[in-house]
């Protein structure tokens, strides 16, 4: 059981910009719960493309409205991976983020696609997609 | 922003110094002429895998991109 969100949104910078501050974007006043950022493996493919692999521990054990639902003692990193492919000569930047830990409790999975946005090139566009998924009965039927 | 491994956060540094340096005025602009950074990323790789290994972080088995291969849109 589990739930699909999709949505399409822009930002007011260019698609550069936005792949150089992909990279720089730890720390920030929004992200205090993430505690380290690590790249764990990265290549230049053939087509000249970058792929990367990130990974990043979190102080919260799961998301905070599920934190009082569970047991005290679970793990208290949490630990995420996020790939991410970049495309100059496309000017495309695709990244897939997911939870290694607690994931049989609850998966979140985000796909990002970053492009130049067709209306305005000095703009980028941005699609998400989310897929979130639980085997606890009881969680299903809330994320539903 | 800190390393998982507490030993390697200055080699991080120095790497992602590198790396974003070179990300910006090379890689981004269709210069290909090689990768100045191969070295302290080497010396930063060989600091957090141990770490990784270490802290029994369960990176291992996932392709590249591996979770989304054939997920439906709804």
């Amino acid at each position: 059981m589990g739930k699909y969100i999709c949505c399409t949104g822009f930002l007011k910078s260019t698609w550069d910009q936005v792949c150089i501050a992909f990279w720089q974007r730890y720390p920030n006043p929004y992200s205090n719960h993430v505690l380290t950022e690590d790249i764990i493996f990265r290549e230049v493919t053939p087509s000249n493309c970058l792929i990367s692999r990130r990974l990043l521990t979190k102080t919260s054990r799961a998301p905070r409205w599920m934190e009082r639902y569970l047991p005290k003692h679970m793990a208290s990193s949490a630990y995420i991976i996020e790939d991410s492919i970049i495309d100059p000569q496309k000017r495309t930047m695709t990244t897939l983020t997911w939870n290694i830990s607690h994931a049989r409790l609850m998966s979140v999975e985000e796909r990002c696609q970053y492009q130049i946005n067709p209306e305005k090139g000095s703009w980028t566009e941005i699609k998400r997609e989310a897929w979130i998924s639980s085997s606890l009965y009881g969680l299903s039927r809330a994320i539903q | 922003m800190n390393s998982v491994g507490e030993a390697c956060t200055e080699l991080k540094r120095e790497y992602d110094q590198c790396f974003n340096r070179w990300f910006a005025e090379h890689f981004l602009k269709g210069d290909r002429s090689g990768d100045p950074c191969t070295e302290t990323f080497r010396k930063y790789q060989r600091c957090v895998q141990k770490a990784i290994k270490e802290k029994d972080i369960p990176i291992d088995g996932v392709e590249f991109m591996g979770p989304n291969k054939d997920k439906p849109d709804s």
